[in-house]
């Protein structure tokens, strides 16, 4: 199952870790508790208001900031299916790909997808349809080194079936 | 054609005889770091890998720094997951309070981290190590999962943008100044994906810990790493510390670079970032005569000893202003006995400043010194995003320590010059 579908909720340029989970919510990686406070210094009312599949659509370098996994496990966590940007921060580009949430780079949809709209997307094609207007996108490929990593699910099954495989 | 510093370090580490930007590559990782914040998902994730041992008990470092000394319930549930973890699995650089320190001050203090080393960290700040001419970067939990349970991680080859500084630094100008400047000339994501490579005959002539505070912040620009050539310098400050045999690592003269800038230092002004983002960096004296409520000294940026030692040259017999309150971090155990030594907690305390055992506390909003609504600091820190010091409306002005000290006396954002000292650089 590649295809999501869900409503879009759009944040500007350099949304940074801070903001996707403030550090006075790091004493704890309870993914539910994390969810609670996801975006909050963003919107504080994201957390109450974002619906299982919606999709988060951001513009440049976002995720920037700490190395704390929380908060792609915050975004997880509170029901986002995909990350659309026009661009990642390197370290939460990494932890995306590493803890299976979807993230694609696209700076046409990043540019065009505006608040409210329902999205369609396909990961395998990286396509990206905007089904209140009808135009689609096509994000960057990943390699086919980070496919893999997605496709067994993240970094630690792939390890895991690795260590097996030995 | 010739290969910069990093290409080398990683083509040595993966085995191979050269590699160029956009491969990607495996590497052997000699060094692995994570903190109470980042260790406690390493090691939920490290178990579900089927691992029983990690790959080297003595090149990993668990530190609890950023809630500790513990200041709630579940941080101390928390540390006690790495404390067990540690002792379970043998893990030597385990340090707890009264032995610890912000771990990238602490870990090149213990010569844990070397020149042409790969070293990886739970914790963005890790790029603070290339100072050292090490290849160190920030990565998630489960990569220093990974890590530990195979010793080895996925890379891809960044390009590098090479900076260099000429000339010679002004009174109180530093390495703070240095990379906010540079940060505020590439932006918050000019070197996204990048190694930056410092040089020049301004860099060669700082001390170490002014070349830590540089590499510190290189991420604060996107960077994957924050390279420092190694020099005599670095050579003299690994003596009698370095806990592994090393060798430095050079990049060729004319290896090829994605971007050149040169800058002179010669006329450049104390700096200072504007909230909220490390990128709005000014000269000093274009927001002087803001008010203050809070002033910090410490972090992984500015909390060693010739930190406190430029602070305290200019509170030597002065008075915080009564409006302000000065909190004093010294970074490590080590630096916090030094500056003892030296009489530096001595001018703090006299001054009315709070000086506080080495932690990350108030730096990333933790504990030790939370922002209310609507107040405004000046901190040594790096990063002065929306609530990062607690309240989501507080402000934070990034400076070095000695515009630090001058605020603190002054009550409003102040040059150094103006409360008078010398500068201890
Ligand atoms: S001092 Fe601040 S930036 Fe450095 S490791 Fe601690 S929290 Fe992170």
């Amino acid at each position: 199952m590649n295809i999501l579908k869900g409503k879009v909720w759009t944040f500007g340029d350099d949304v940074d870790t801070d903001a996707i989970i403030p550090a006075r919510y790091l004493n704890t990686f309870d993914p539910g508790e994390l969810a609670l406070h996801c975006m909050e210094d963003a919107d504080p009312t994201f957390a109450a208001k974002v619906s299982p599949g919606d999709i988060i659509v951001a513009g440049k370098n976002f995720g920037c900031g700490s190395s704390r996994e929380h908060a792609p496990l915050a975004i997880k966590a509170a029901g986002v299916s995909c990350v659309i940007a026009e661009s990642f921060a390197r370290i939460f580009y990494r932890n995306a790909i590493n803890i299976g949430l979807p993230i694609l780079e696209s700076a046409q949809a990043a540019a065009s997808l505006q608040e409210g709209r329902q999205v369609e997307i396909n990961l395998e094609e990286g396509k990206i349809s905007d089904l209140s207007s009808g135009s689609t996108f096509t994000a960057v490929p990943f390699p086919p080194f980070m496919q893999g990593i997605m496709a067994k699910g993240g970094l630690i099954n792939y390890i895991r079936e690795k260590k097996n495989k030995k | 054609m010739g290969q910069t510093i990093v290409e080398k370090i990683l083509a040595r580490a993966s085995g191979k005889k050269r590699v160029s930007p956009g491969d990607l590559i495996n590497a052997k990782i000699d060094f692995a770091l994570g903190n109470d914040i980042t260790a406690p998902v390493a090691i939920n994730e490290f178990k579900k890998t089927g691992a029983e041992k990690v790959f080297d008990k003595e090149r990993i470092a668990l530190i609890p720094d950023h809630f500790t000394p513990n200041k709630d319930i579940q941080t101390a549930e928390q540390v006690k997951l790495m404390r067990d973890f540690a002792r379970q699995q043998g893990i030597i650089h385990y340090y707890e309070i009264g032995r610890m320190g912000i771990e990238h001050a602490l870990l090149p203090e213990l010569g844990l981290v070397l020149p042409g080393e790969v070293v990886i960290g739970a914790d963005s700040h890790t790029c603070t190590y290339g100072a050292l001419g090490a290849f160190a970067t920030g990565v998630g939990s489960t990569d220093l999962a990974a890590v530990m349970a195979t010793g080895e991680l996925w890379f891809k080859v960044p390009h590098t943008i090479r900076i260099a500084f000429h000339g010679n630094l002004p009174p109180w100008v530093g390495g703070k100044d240095l990379i906010l400047y540079t940060i505020g000339q590439l932006g918050v994501d000019g070197a996204r994906y990048a190694a930056l490579e410092f040089s020049g005959s301004a860099i060669s002539r700082l001390d170490m810990d002014a070349r830590f505070t540089i590499s510190n912040m290189a991420i604060e620009a996107g960077a994957k790493a924050g390279l420092i050539p190694p020099d005599e310098v670095t050579r003299k400050y690994l003596t009698g510390r370095t806990a592994r045999p090393y060798t430095a690592v050079l990049g060729d003269e004319g290896a090829p670079v994605a971007e050149e800038y040169n800058w002179d230092v010669e006329s450049l002004e104390p700096q200072v970032s504007l909230p909220y983002s490390p990128a709005n960096a000014r000269p000093v004296s274009s927001v002087a005569g803001t008010e203050i409520d809070q002033v910090v000294i410490g972090s992984c940026t500015n909390g060693r000893i010739g930190d406190l030692r430029q602070a305290a040259a200019l509170l030597k017999g002065k008075k915080v202003h009564p409006r302000v309150r000065l909190i004093v971090i010294p970074a490590t155990q080590a630096i916090y006995l030094q500056a003892m030594r030296e009489g530096l907690l001595e001018i703090f305390v006299e001054a009315g400043a709070a000086v506080s055992t080495p932690t990350c506390g108030p730096c990333l909003g933790g504990h030790m010194g939370i922002l209310a609504g609507g107040e405004v600091a000046v901190a040594t820190t790096n990063r002065n995003f929306v609530g990062r010091m607690g309240h989501p409306e507080s402000r934070i002005y990034l400076a070095g320590p000695a515009v630090a000290a001058a605020s603190a006396v002054s009550g409003v954002i102040a040059h150094p010059r103006e409360i008078g000292g010398g500068d201890a650089r």
